[in-house]
């Protein structure tokens, strides 16, 4: 049987990815700095992507495991039936409906 | 090291590219058809890039020394077009007979609508019919696991296709699990900026383990790294995974699924 689990101490994986890792913390926070910068920044605090990633953000700080996997389904359309017709071929990130749930 | 990369886009690549896949140890590669960046106008624009992906591409990579085969099918994003699906769909036995074409890929769903249902259906028994293997493209984004479900429960529904000759390529943290599941390959996209990393795919391999699991660059004619399956077996290498993992991962697990197609022969 091959070693799959990963043959790195947790604070071996701390040493490697902090500083990427702090520095992506940074990018989330002047992110959201440039959105209150700029005029028509209540709108766009408004919009459904900025309410899902500010949830996001909280299921990472809220869960204890599988934060990935819980961030992918509140990401994630949730229902089952076909589109009747594509009017938009785009993909946005984020579900409308789930950013529209209260906390 | 050997890798097979079992998704790439040749047709949208250079010939620099194809230099460094073979200095880089990638001598066997699959390019599925795909969408163009663009809608075509007629069923004549599949011809001939049906025709570019299993025989022109297959060509140029021999310059290389490298071992190039396809995918033959209609793309989702134009299956919302029924006339030109169906025009389509007429073309694609000619083009799944040439002896580089593997199967029926990458077919599958982008908006989960109604008429990219009916198309990928209908791709799927002629899939069916020929005995043909198959790679699934899985909708981006917030489309991705309601699309993977449904593909997924319509394969199931067809006693004549068998899971373990099938791919569900462009998986992730919330749909391995299902995907493995039910007996399926699924296939990890590196993605340079957008989606996959290759820290996220060496940890879905340390949570879900190595069996049927491939992992490919998908290049394209968008953002993209040729060299991406490297990026993440080094990713592996500095973890302190094993050389025989890395091994089984980036080209003993790509070739046993390829392998069911009597056409296939790895580098
Ligand atoms: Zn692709």
């Amino acid at each position: 049987m091959l070693q799959e689990k990963g043959p790195m101490q947790a604070k071996e994986a701390l040493e490697k990815y902090f500083l990427d890792n702090r520095a992506r913390m940074l990018e989330i926070a002047s992110f959201l700095d440039r959105i209150d910068r700029y005029s028509g920044s209540p709108e766009a605090k408004e919009d459904f992507r900025y309410k899902s990633l500010m949830k996001a953000l909280k299921i990472i700080l809220e869960s204890e495991d599988e934060r990935t996997k819980k961030v992918q389904l509140f990401f994630s359309d949730l229902s089952s039936a076909p589109l009747e017709k594509v009017t938009d071929q785009k993909a946005y990130g984020a579900w409308k409906e789930s950013s529209n749930e209260g906390d | 090291m050997k890798v097979i990369d079992p998704h790439i886009h040749m047709a949208s690549r250079t010939t620099d590219d194809y230099m460094a896949l073979a200095l880089g140890g990638i001598h066997t590669i699959t390019e599925p058809s795909f969408w163009a960046g663009f809608d075509r106008r007629s069923a004549d624009g599949f011809h001939d890039y049906f025709h570019h992906i299993s025989v022109v591409e297959h060509a140029r990579a021999a310059r290389f020394g490298i071992k190039h085969y396809c995918w033959i099918g209609l793309n989702s994003k134009e299956s919302e077009n029924l006339q030109l699906a169906e025009d389509v769909l007429k073309i694609i036995p000619e083009y799944l007979d040439k002896p580089t074409a593997l199967g029926l890929g990458e077919i599958g769903l982008n908006k989960n609508s109604r008429n990219e249902l009916n198309v990928l259906e209908r791709q799927l028994s002629i899939a069916a019919e020929r005995g043909e293997m198959i790679l699934i493209h899985t909708p981006h984004l917030e489309d991705k696991l309601k699309g993977t479900r449904m593909i997924m429960e319509m394969i199931l529904n067809e006693p004549r296709l068998q899971p373990s000759r099938v791919l569900i390529d462009h998986a992730e943290e919330h749909t391995i699990g299902e995907i493995k599941d039910k007996g399926f390959w699924f296939g990890l996209t590196l993605y340079p900026n957008s989606k996959g990393s290759p820290e996220r795919a060496v940890d879905a391999v340390e949570i879900f383990g190595s069996e049927r699991i491939c992992i490919n660059s998908s290049a394209d004619w968008s953002v993209s790294d040729p060299l991406a399956t490297l990026k993440c077996a080094n990713e592996m290498r500095r973890r302190g995974h094993t050389e025989d993992l890395i091994n089984k991962i980036f080209y003993e697990n790509p070739k046993a699924f390829l392998s069911q197609s009597p056409k296939f022969e790895a580098a």
